[in-house]
């Protein structure tokens, strides 16, 4: 499985991510942000947590009309696989290839600590190595984590079992408890919490592994 | 030519950081305050010509993030 992590300035959770893919058995590589395409024959591209471009205008805002973002956005429409944790779900929502926007936190503090997820879904590369409706306990360190969409969307991503993750005891605000959205195709994931910094045991926790073992499975089935 | 693009949450977001602002308003004894709601203002110098259906193309592409937000664009 051919894996690309992007990087921009103030990306800072692009080598966990690199780690936590290599170590699922990914071959990755890490592409720059004003490269205009990407790696022929990738699989996946991972945007990772961070401040990219200083969160100036709004957080991803900047990244999303970044050279490499077009690149991005094709390989989305292509029906490739897509992984945005924390500012990579920022990302992601500006580009506007998952719906929704992530708004300052309600309470409006920087939250960094171990959460409690609900799996709302197991059907997806992403969340098959899970059982539906099973606890994980990952980490969250973010201040614009407060997920929203209209009620209309809502419906529809409910109705799509298009929600990944709920937190159980919200952090942010998030309307729905909503920690991570897949898209229409189910093969793009959107996730504030980082699995990545949950794949060892040295830091804390496993249970973000077996998201990257079972996307792999996925990836080498398919 | 220049041009004056507000950007502000769309009514019926909720707007923490204005909620704080209205609260410290609140602690600091000005009473009456019964909403506030933050927004940006960004500035933009343009080339004399410069249409208001470009500048809305600005605000579409870039400058408002429209799932959330509503810009108005004074042109001076």
């Amino acid at each position: 499985m051919k894996a690309a992590v992007l990087q921009f300035p103030g990306s800072n959770c692009d080598r966990d991510m690199a780690v936590a893919l290599t170590r699922a058995g990914a071959d990755v590589r890490i592409v720059w942000h004003k490269d205009h395409d990407l790696p022929a024959g990738l699989d996946l591209v991972a945007i990772p947590g961070g401040f990219s471009f200083g969160d100036y205008l709004r957080c991803g805002a900047i990244a999303a009309r970044s050279p490499i973002a077009r690149a991005l956005i094709a390989h989305a429409e292509r029906g490739g696989f897509v992984l945005g944790v924390c500012n990579g779900f920022q990302v992601l929502t500006e580009t506007g290839i998952l719906p929704g926007a992530l708004m300052r936190n309600a309470n409006l503090k920087f939250v960094c600590r171990v959460v409690d997820l609900t799996v709302a879904t197991a059907d997806s590369a992403f969340t098959r190595g899970y059982a539906a409706g099973a606890t994980i306990r990952v980490p969250i360190a973010h201040h614009d984590g407060n997920y929203h969409a209209d009620d209309a969307t809502l419906a529809a991503l409910r109705d799509a079992d298009r929600i990944a993750f709920t937190y159980d005891a919200n952090p942010n605000g998030s309307r729905g408890d909503i920690a991570g959205v897949l898209s229409a195709n189910r093969r793009v994931l959107g996730m504030m919490p980082h699995p990545e910094r949950a794949v060892e045991p040295a830091q804390g926790g496993t249970d973000g592994a077996p998201l990257f073992a079972g996307l792999l499975d996925a990836l080498a089935s398919a | 030519m220049k041009a004056k693009v507000t950007v502000m949450l769309k009514q019926g977001v909720l707007d923490p950081q204005g909620e704080a602002v209205r609260h410290a308003l609140g602690a600091l004894g000005f009473d009456g305050v019964q909403g506030v709601r933050q927004g940006k203002v960004i500035e933009l110098d343009l080339a004399e010509g410069t249409t208001e259906a470009r500048v809305t193309e600005m605000c579409e592409k870039l400058l408002a993030n429209t799932v959330i937000e509503s810009y108005r664009i004074e042109i001076a």
